[in-house]
């Protein structure tokens, strides 16, 4: 086991960190450094425990064995987080809200006319398309001052134009410093990105 | 963070009005159903009106509970809100604030029409709305221990029911007591520091247990 | 200083399903035969050589049931209120076998506390159910009860039942005194003509000795019920591992001895 040490606050680490769900250790111990800038492209199959590691990183899931350090992260899950009665612009005021950060109407508009959606940005979310929903949601991660993003999944419902939009973004972001941390089935088109594998565990430690 | 939480909460409220009047209307509901079924219970200033008016507050507040996180819950801005906000406590306590206003709030509004109907004596109106006005937050602060728990659940509603109703019942006793004391005249400042005392209690200890239910029921998936 | 080092390392030691196992083989087989010896002279001693009451006559014997059962099932609930606390504050995984294993019994305690009220008020006050102070606490307890059980089979992940068990007995326990007073409040408001459970009469020994022997010999029983319970559960969640393994092949209780050894599955 290395002993590496943290002076970097934006550092991602993980020690020997194995996630569990229900008492089952689900994939084998995890030792790994992210510095800023790394773009972590997150594979497995299916219920490798893709999700649960980044809920776990974003501190919603709290079972699991070993340890990690982690700078407060974006998170977008399955379900995107967006108040389908508010429009856009709303959500995205409201966010800032939550941070206590101040709200720039004029960047978010921008970000908007970037990303495509800028004629829907006063159209509640409820009208807009799953697609629609998830640059609302990019422009979320944008906007939010933390380092850390956790995307699960982030390229499902997206057409060509968005994918290309989110490997962009993603480019961005890690340049600016940021780290991302991508579970994904399709591969990111991000140059030096690091591919991180959830592999089976390899013993079922009695971990009540 | 509280102004846009409240501002939020404002929007949601004008766009979907249903939250208020629903609650509403199943008060109307059910006393129409106690005049059908039960005339001589609310008869002209009868001595049931107290239990009655409660018990019908009791469970319109019941089914407004469910509905308390599920919105948040099921669009994912509940774990946002956990995740990216400074204090998640305060969401959750604007959360309870915002459904009291809705529910508990109404209700006391409501009551000079409500309490009437049941059979409730004019007399008795103002310290039934005091009473009320007392015991309703501590309802919605109590049931959003439940809500938090079940929230998780698609068939929650029954154990929310069977969680959250003993812990209604001190609320039930000293507001009807207040209520029958407002009828007969009678003086009812010690009951209504008792209930103040357990809405005060339920306000330092439910934001805490609601907010570790939340996390469990975000846990869940 | 050494006592407080020496309570801490017991402390340490409960936590470990392991050493739980073996520090409470003693206490079952110590409770199971207090409570054998205790209820039976109880028993024997209430029927038969404890005076008959001058009001209520003979019916009053079920007083000695009713009374230990429904004082061990509000103890077992608050039992389970102080381990959903440790169990929130320590995270200690043993305190979920506790509540799991008060539960039945509570519940079931409380129903035959509910019956035998019933039985003892038909002979004496004429009906079976009066609605008074002692009928609602005793009731709302058994919802109390159900409320947890509910919550246990809706929750299928064993961590998260864990948590939501522990925090729902904890916020009812805390509600218990509250809602005690608020009864009682409810109860001189509401009070009925039928003699109150409450005002007892000064009970002369030869009545309150076999009444407290059948306490002791419920609660010896209760402790035996609920360590033999948590004992199994461990046993259960532990199965995959050595000491476990080495404690069914010492009993001769393993198909396949040999495999059991191999199969070495990670820390006892």
């Amino acid at each position: 086991m290395q002993t590496h040490i943290v002076t970097d606050p934006l550092t991602l680490q993980f020690d020997a960190l194995a996630c569990q769900r229900d008492g089952r250790v689900l994939f084998a111990e995890l030792n790994l450094v992210v510095e800023a800038g790394t773009c972590v492209e997150l594979l497995g199959a299916n219920g490798a425990g893709k999700s649960t590691l980044l809920r776990t990183l974003a501190g919603l899931h709290s079972q699991y064995q070993g340890n990690f350090v982690s700078p407060p992260g974006v998170y977008q899950g399955h379900r995107l987080g967006l108040d389908e009665l508010l429009t856009p612009m709303e959500n995205l005021a409201w966010f800032a809200g939550l941070e206590s950060c101040s709200f720039e109407p004029s960047q978010a508009l921008a970000l908007a006319a970037r990303l495509g959606i800028l004629p829907l940005a006063h159209t509640p979310c409820g009208k807009l398309s799953a697609g629609q929903q998830r640059r609302v949601a990019m422009i979320r991660w944008i906007l939010s001052p933390r380092k850390v993003w956790l995307l699960d999944e982030p390229l499902t419902a997206l057409d060509i134009d968005a994918q290309r939009l989110l490997n962009e973004i993603i480019a961005e972001h890690c340049q600016s410093g940021g780290s991302v941390v991508c579970a994904t089935h399709t591969d990111l088109s991000v140059a030096h990105k690091t591919i991180l594998n959830l592999r089976p565990p390899l013993q079922q430690a009695s971990s009540w | 963070m509280v102004g846009a939480l409240l501002l939020r909460e404002w929007k949601i409220l004008l766009r979907a009005r249903a939250s208020i009047v629903n609650p509403l209307a199943f008060l109307l509901l059910s006393t129409l159903l106690f005049a059908i079924a039960a005339p001589q219970l609310v008869a002209e200033a009868s001595q049931q009106a107290s239990g009655i008016l409660w018990v019908l507050v009791l469970f319109t507040q019941l089914l407004s509970l469910d509905a308390m996180f599920r919105r948040d819950y099921d669009s994912g801005t509940l774990e946002q809100s956990m995740i990216m906000a400074d204090v998640p406590f305060v969401a959750v306590l604007i959360r309870i604030f915002v459904q009291w206003l809705g529910t508990g709030l109404v209700i006391v509004i409501a009551t000079p029409v409500i309490g009437p109907l049941l059979g409730l004596s004019w007399a008795a109106v103002p310290g039934t709305m005091l009473a009320l006005l007392l015991g309703t937050p501590a309802l919605s602060l109590l049931g959003s221990i439940g809500a938090g728990i079940t929230v998780g659940f698609s068939r929650g509603g029954i154990i929310l029911a069977l969680l959250v109703l003993p812990l209604f019942l001190p609320v039930l006793i000293f507001g009807t007591d207040i209520v029958n004391a407002a009828g007969a005249g009678l003086n009812y400042t010690a009951q209504a520091y008792w209930l103040a005392l357990i809405t005060l209690a339920a306000l330092i200890v439910s934001p805490f247990a609601a907010l570790a239910g939340l996390k469990i029921s975000v846990e869940m998936q | 200083m050494k006592l407080n080092q020496k309570l801490k390392e017991y402390w340490h030691k409960l936590g470990s399903p392991r050493w739980f196992y073996q520090i409470t083989t003693n206490w079952v087989t110590f409770f199971g035969a207090s409570a054998l010896v205790l209820l039976v002279t109880g028993l024997v001693w209430a029927l038969a050589f404890a005076p008959a009451d001058y009001q209520q006559g003979n019916s009053f014997r079920i007083m000695y049931v009713h009374v230990p059962a429904a004082m061990v099932a509000q103890s077992l609930y608050i039992g389970m209120g102080v381990a959903g606390f440790i169990g929130l504050v320590w995270r200690m995984k043993l305190t979920d076998v506790a509540i799991g294993a008060c539960l039945p019994l509570g519940m079931v305690l409380t129903a035959l506390a509910l019956f035998t009220g019933g039985v003892w008020g038909k002979p004496t006050w004429g009906s079976w159910w009066e609605w008074d102070g002692r009928t609602v606490s005793t009731l709302v307890l058994l919802f109390l009860y159900i409320g947890i059980y509910a919550l246990r089979e809706a929750i299928p992940d064993q961590n998260l039942r864990a948590r939501a068990s522990a925090l729902v007995s904890l916020v009812g326990t805390v509600n218990i005194p509250i809602i005690k007073y608020s009864v009682e409040w409810w109860n001189t408001l509401h009070q009925s003509a039928s003699f109150s459970l409450t005002e007892k009469p000064a009970m002369p020994v030869e009545m309150w000795l076999p009444l407290l022997i059948m306490v002791l010999g419920f609660y010896c029983f209760a402790g035996h019920q609920v360590l033999s319970r948590m004992r199994l559960e461990v046993l259960t969640r532990e199965s995959s591992s050595r000491w476990v393994a080495e404690l069914m092949q010492g009993r001769g209780m393993l198909a396949n001895p040999a495999k059991a050894s191999s199969t070495d599955h990670g820390k006892g």
